[in-house]
């Protein structure tokens, strides 16, 4: 997969998706397009289908037995259920960041170096090179630059999870996909995660999925509001949390729902 | 589901009707303190607003309290509104008791004339804050919008009566004096009315989320 350009403005297109566990309907004919270098957030009740959606876009649900998916999705022009995509060039594009940190249990330098060895790079002055970069993007290098060499695990639950977006950006993908990165970080972790979330959309294109109004409020500049897997309303953040169009949205974000 | 939140909105909302019924109260027993040459009346109306001031510091502790809580969407439109709608009325309260101690000034002399357009405007600016409110309790934003519309019916009333009132000092100057104090009636009346079109503004803010200040409204005026 090529690099997006940036004369497209809308790097992940979504046409007509549909998904299904089995033979129920998860995605309904979902379209959407997602602009670059934009944070775009996935809100809705859980269950609504905004993860299933999120992981549609590094084809994570290829992993689940019974899934079938129809319609399109096209990164960077590029559609990534076609045969000549290696999916696993599409999850070096295409970075995740889970609800729970889970760094691997190894130092934190072998956190971050681990895919880009992977990925080929042996040297170790371009490794130690990526691995400060990384760090310092995550906005952890000043707290961990001493013990780069200890024990991940000894993180704290924010760092961790910093760890984990320095882990995903070290590769250097184009886009970030985030399921509810801050949903188990108390308010400074969660803090400090929004503010590298702005800081990183400065190189990345994120999709964010959070349960947190507020900070979707707060970070994103577009919303999309899902509901039992369809696309209820999707537009300027400002917009959809404090004059959105659909009656359904505003009784979701004003927490009146079911 | 949420019921509890509604209901802290709720109280939030009948706080502003109790300062609308007071400050309604007040503009018209000022009015009619000074057509009467009711003095008790215009004594009473002077101290009365205390009471609004007091409301008004409620209603922004209460919107404070539910701001923190991080609403959105339309609750958010309505505290913002509440906050706004509660200075508007304290404004009221304000011009009201203006009113009525320029009335206190004037029973010390015979009236100039029998009192008809201040009157009149009175019962236009307190009709606009009825139609205000009304738009704001019952979602009725065709109302508020012909709230708009009636604003340029007080500004020509209140220009017709300044003409009158300086026809009448360059007359006879002894005349200045009461001339002045309902000179200031005037403007205060006049004030009441822009206070009304405020909240109605407020009001179509609060249910379309659209801003119509200034002019700025995409639908007829």
């Amino acid at each position: 997969m090529s690099a997006p350009t940036t004369t497209d403005p809308a790097l992940i297109r979504t046409r007509d998706l549909r998904l299904y566990y089995g033979a129920h309907e998860a995605l309904k004919h979902i379209s959407l397009d997602l602009p670059e270098r934009q944070i775009t957030a996935f809100i809705g009740p859980s269950g609504c289908g905004k993860s299933t959606l999120l992981r549609c876009y590094n084809r994570m649900n290829d992993l689940i037995d019974n899934v079938r998916i129809t319609g399109g999705i096209e990164i960077a022009g590029q559609d990534i259920h076609s045969r000549e995509v290696d999916v696993i060039e599409l999850r070096k594009q295409v970075g995740m960041v889970f609800q729970k940190s889970n760094p691997f249990p190894k130092t934190i330098y072998e956190n971050v170096a681990y895919a880009p060895r992977l990925h080929g790079t042996r040297n170790r002055g371009e490794l130690d090179a990526i691995v400060e970069k990384s760090l310092t993007q995550s906005a952890l290098w000043d707290e961990v630059k001493d013990r780069l060499h200890t024990s991940a695990l000894a993180l704290s639950g924010g760092q961790q999870q910093r760890l984990c977006i320095a882990r995903a950006i070290a590769i250097q993908p184009h886009i970030l996909l985030m399921d509810e990165p801050a949903s188990a970080l108390d308010p400074i972790a969660t803090a400090r995660i929004e503010e590298l979330v702005l800081e990183l959309k400065k190189t990345f294109t994120i999709v964010i999925v959070t349960h947190n109004m507020q900070q979707a409020a707060r970070i994103s500049d577009l919303t999309a509001f899902f509901y039992l897997g369809e696309l209820i309303e999707f537009g300027p953040t400002r917009k959809i949390f404090t004059n959105p169009s659909q009656k359904r949205t505003e009784d979701y974000v004003t927490g009146r729902f079911g | 589901m949420s019921t509890h939140h509604e209901s802290e909105l709720s109280q939030l909302k009948d706080q502003i009707l109790t300062m609308a019924s007071l400050a309604r109260q007040a503009v018209t027993s000022a009015v009619r303190a000074l057509v009467d040459q009711d003095e008790a009346l215009a004594t009473r109306v002077k101290q009365g607003d205390r009471e609004l001031n007091r409301l008004e510091i409620e209603v922004d502790d209460m919107a404070v309290v539910q701001l923190s809580k991080a609403p959105l969407a339309r609750d958010l439109r309505f505290i913002i509104v509440s906050m706004k709608l509660g200075h508007d009325l304290e404004r009221i309260g304000d011009e009201a008791a203006g009113i009525a101690k320029q009335a206190l000034k004037l029973f010390a002399e015979p009236p100039l004339k029998p009192y008809v357009d201040i009157p009149r405007m009175a019962e236009m600016a307190v009709d606009m804050l009825n139609d205000s409110i009304q738009a704001f309790i019952a979602n009725d934003t065709a109302l508020a919008r012909s709230v708009l519309r009636r604003d340029k019916d007080v500004n020509a009333l209140h220009k017709q009566l300044q003409r009158e009132l300086i026809t009448f000092m360059l007359e006879a100057p002894p005349n200045i004096t009461r001339c002045l104090a309902l000179l200031q009636i005037a403007k205060r009346i006049e004030r009441v009315a822009d206070h009304a079109t405020n909240i109605a503004e407020e009001s179509v803010f609060l249910y379309e989320g659209r801003d119509i200040r200034h002019g700025g409204d995409t639908e007829q005026r």
